[in-house]
């Protein structure tokens, strides 16, 4: 019963995306509008119902219903209960019923919340939502239907890949799926004011807080996700470029430029196609993002449907999608009217420069993704990995942060240089001081020194705004700004000290023996057999001290799984405030010997904190935004009262 | 620089500049592209034209059965990998991923050394039967094609 309700409640929330669409379009036409007053209910709905879908397929997975196909192939009725539910997402067919959900929900909140676009632009833009969401839905009830029942019942379920049988990656996917499918918000808000023709600050005012919420979720997904990648798969390296991973940072490159636009749009009323554009791509990225993943032409752990039709059906819809809202922007973009203008010293003038270098960034990072494919239909095989990545993407990421460092400090519209100067030459005094320090310690290589000097001048640059206000009268937004840049450059700090003064050790060591790396002492202390619900494992016992200090304890385990049938190394962290020390456990060697793997990795944990940082900005910014504006709406509710009152 | 910039042309001179940074960062790409992409090989291309020593490469093919061998520091392996064509021999210093065993699928990274020996930086072997590396999905029809050579 429960998976026929949920397949009934997906027909009808298709249904209404589909009368959303056509009421919407109706309304754009001269004698349409009596059909606006079904558009926002509709919307609403089709939200509800959607999640209704969702909780549906929750259900069968926690009850494990094993007459469901979904159920049967991705559960098993042995794993742990937050699994279960996991395993709801953790395939492709729910994966975009999460999609499709997240989508619907989206756009429910924008039909109940946003009041500041102007009617029209409103509907044009549920009607673009609609239209986006009616392929998807498509997609899901013709070739990926979550809900199809097996003829005869299974005894047990096949079980869920061990790999993602983590907590951290339980909540991963809906993290990034929030931050993907968020931005068809702001797609659909491009899509609606080029409709209209009305890209005014009103238009990046409704849309900001929309793209700040979905690129909040974004960052926690990357910074959670490269966090796994780290301690899950026990290679030390915590981002690889791997297409998956860079199918989540185009999106995040994209909406992080679209942000700092829209907020030059909302303050200055210049950049208006610019910021429509980057719109309209920051969606584009969630959705070739979502191709590559899903269309099983990547093979990862990522890629579910290794199924050339549906590979297709996304492709089609990426064509009308992207497609479709790139000719309507070719064809609107002239009669955009000229924004305000501005010097080249001025705020506006370095968030031009941050946009074209997050835009440079992103198309290298595109380009680099796509040319194993491009090449591989040539018959040539690739692979393209950090060598091409990190210096090339340096090339624009570190002229980016000197601007980062010097946009806030300048005012909108036109600034003098001179003004900003005595700051500017502290930050690069510091820069300048710490580089030689590094020098005089032994320099570490160029990328990584430059990292971390950098790092230093833009983390104290981006305090400055700070200066000489009263911290508890400063506004939200600034506050998170602030926070956000602070962010970046700790991350970076910590992605270069890494980089620079890592220590690997590599040995085969007898029980009892001692290995040393860095400042570490680490005892092999004994190698055990354990057991957890639904695997064993050997887990090592080592005795690691930091500087002869008193032993800590850190196990990892090489573990087995049954149900698939797979192992895996789970690595053992300690963390200490300067850094962490990660171990790995191998196999055993013919005379009794244990393969172990060392890291010392100074200063690594910064990277996660500084990707907390920055969500964390983020999620100020929102707060500070959406109380503003509440605020705003009470005042006008006051008038209007007053109106009434004067009127009597 | 004065605000007017010669009145109604900043538009022009924004998409000019953007334009111009967003050309060089794809040619800068492109030609990247073409100096750091590592290249595929099979152990048959390998033998036939080696790459420059100092270039990252990848070889797929097969472990051969009965040539894999531990060094006595306990983390070097030794061990030919095979096409039924031609074999390479490959070291590699680490912990050798699960199903990484003789007999089955492999694609090494890493550099062929001036005397023929690839030294691996990495290996990937065949996750579980679910997911396989890109490269070993061809690789099981050569595989098969080696197997019945072999049993000819």
């Amino acid at each position: 019963m429960i998976a026929e309700f949920g397949l009934a409640a997906l027909w009808l929330a298709a249904a209404l995306a589909l009368l959303q669409l056509v009421a919407g379009s109706l309304c754009l036409q001269p004698k349409g509008e009596r059909m606006s007053v079904i558009v926002r209910p509709a919307a609403v709905m089709q939200g509800v119902l959607s999640a209704l879908a969702f909780g549906a397929l929750l259900l069968l997975f926690l009850n494990t219903d094993l007459s469901v196909k979904l159920v049967v192939m991705n559960s098993h009725s042995a794993k742990p209960v937050i699994f279960k539910l996991a395993g709801a997402w953790g395939n492709h067919e729910g994966s975009m019923l999460l999609w499709v959900t997240v989508m619907a929900l989206a756009g429910g909140l924008v039909a109940l919340l946003e009041r500041r676009l102007p009617e029209r632009t409103m509907l044009a833009t549920l009607a673009a939502q609609a239209f986006v969401g009616l392929g998807f839905y498509a997609f899901l009830l013709f070739s990926s239907n979550p809900f199809e029942r097996l003829p005869v019942p299974a005894r047990e379920g096949m079980g869920l890949n061990p790999l993602l049988q983590d907590i951290g990656l339980a909540f991963h996917p809906p993290t990034l799926y929030l931050g993907y499918v968020g931005m068809s918000v702001a797609f659909s808000f491009a899509v609606g004011a080029m409709l209209t023709r009305q890209v005014t600050p009103a238009f990046a005012t409704a849309m900001r807080p929309w793209v700040l919420g979905a690129w909040i979720f974004l960052t926690v997904g990357i910074t959670a996700g490269s966090y796994w990648a780290y301690y899950e798969l026990g290679w030390g390296g915590w981002w690889f470029w791997d297409p998956v991973e860079n199918a989540s940072l185009m999106p995040w490159l994209a909406a992080t430029a679209l942000l700092h636009s829209a907020s030059v749009l909302a303050a200055r009323d210049a950049l208006r196609a610019w910021t429509v554009m980057l719109g309209v791509v920051a969606f584009s990225m969630s959705m070739i993002g979502t191709f590559l993943v899903r269309s099983g032409i990547l093979t990862s752990v990522h890629a579910f449907a290794v199924d050339p039709e549906r590979g297709t059906f996304i492709l089609v819809l990426l064509a009308i999608y992207i497609g479709g809202a790139l000719t309507l922007f070719a064809m609107r973009a002239g009669t955009i009217a000229e924004g305000e203008r501005f010097s080249v010293t001025s705020r506006e003038g370095a968030l031009v420069v941050n946009n074209v270098a997050l835009s440079a960034i992103l198309g290298i990072v595109l380009l680099g993704t796509l040319y194993p494919l491009l090449a591989e239909a040539f018959g040539v095989k690739v692979s393209v990995g950090p060598p091409y990545f990190n210096p090339v993407s340096a090339i624009f990421f570190l002229p980016m942060l000197l601007v980062m460092a010097v946009g806030p400090l300048l005012r909108w519209r036109r600034d003098s240089a001179a003004r900003i100067r005595p700051p500017l030459m502290a930050c690069a005094g510091i820069a300048l001081l710490v580089l030689a320090g590094l020098i005089a310690w032994g320099p570490p290589g160029l990328l990584p020194m430059l990292g971390i000097a950098l790092a230093a001048a833009v983390g104290i640059a981006s305090l400055l705004p700070l200066r000489g206000r009263k911290l508890r009268r400063t506004p939200l937004p600034l506050w998170g700004m602030v926070i956000a840049h602070f962010g970046l450059a700790l991350a970076l700090f910590g992605a270069s000290a890494d980089s620079a003064y890592s220590v690997e050790r590599l040995v085969a060591a007898r029980i009892g023996q001692v290995t040393d790396v860095g400042p570490w002492q680490v005892r092999l202390a004994s190698v055990e057999p354990t057991a957890g619900p639904n695997w064993t494992a050997l887990e090592a016992r080592l005795e690691a001290s930091y500087r002869g200090g008193a032993p800590i304890v850190a196990t990892p385990q090489s573990r087995y799984f049954w149900a698939p049938v797979q192992q895996t190394n789970e690595s053992a962290l300690l963390t200490r405030w300067n850094g962490q020390l990660y171990a790995v456990l191998g196999g055993e060697a013919e005379d009794g010997r244990w393969q172990l793997r060392l890291w010392w990795k100074p200063f690594v944990t910064c990277i996660w904190f500084g990707g907390l940082l920055i969500a964390l900005g983020g999620l100020l910014a929102l707060i500070g935004r959406v109380y503003g504006d509440l605020r705003r709406r009470a005042i006008l509710a006051r008038i209007a009262q007053r109106k009434v009152d004067l009127g009597r | 620089m004065s605000l007017g910039l010669k009145a109604k042309h900043q538009r022009l001179v924004l998409v000019v500049v953007a334009f111009v940074a967003l050309v060089a960062a794809a040619l800068l790409a492109m030609w990247a592209l073409r100096s750091q992409a590592s290249y595929f090989f099979l152990p048959a291309e390998m033998v036939a034209s080696p790459p420059q020593p100092d270039q990252a490469v990848r070889l797929g093919g097969m472990v051969e059965k009965g040539s894999l061998a531990t060094l006595p520091d306990g983390v070097t392996v030794r061990f030919v990998v095979g096409d039924g064509k031609a074999h390479v021999p490959v070291s590699f210093t680490g912990i050798v991923p699960d199903l990484f065993r003789e007999g089955s699928g492999v694609v090494a990274e890493g550099k062929l050394r001036a005397d023929g020996t690839f030294m691996a930086d990495n290996l990937l072997a065949k996750h579980d039967e679910n997911y396989v590396p890109r490269e070993m999905k061809d690789m099981t029809a050569a595989q098969a094609r080696a197997t019945v050579a072999e049993t000819k």
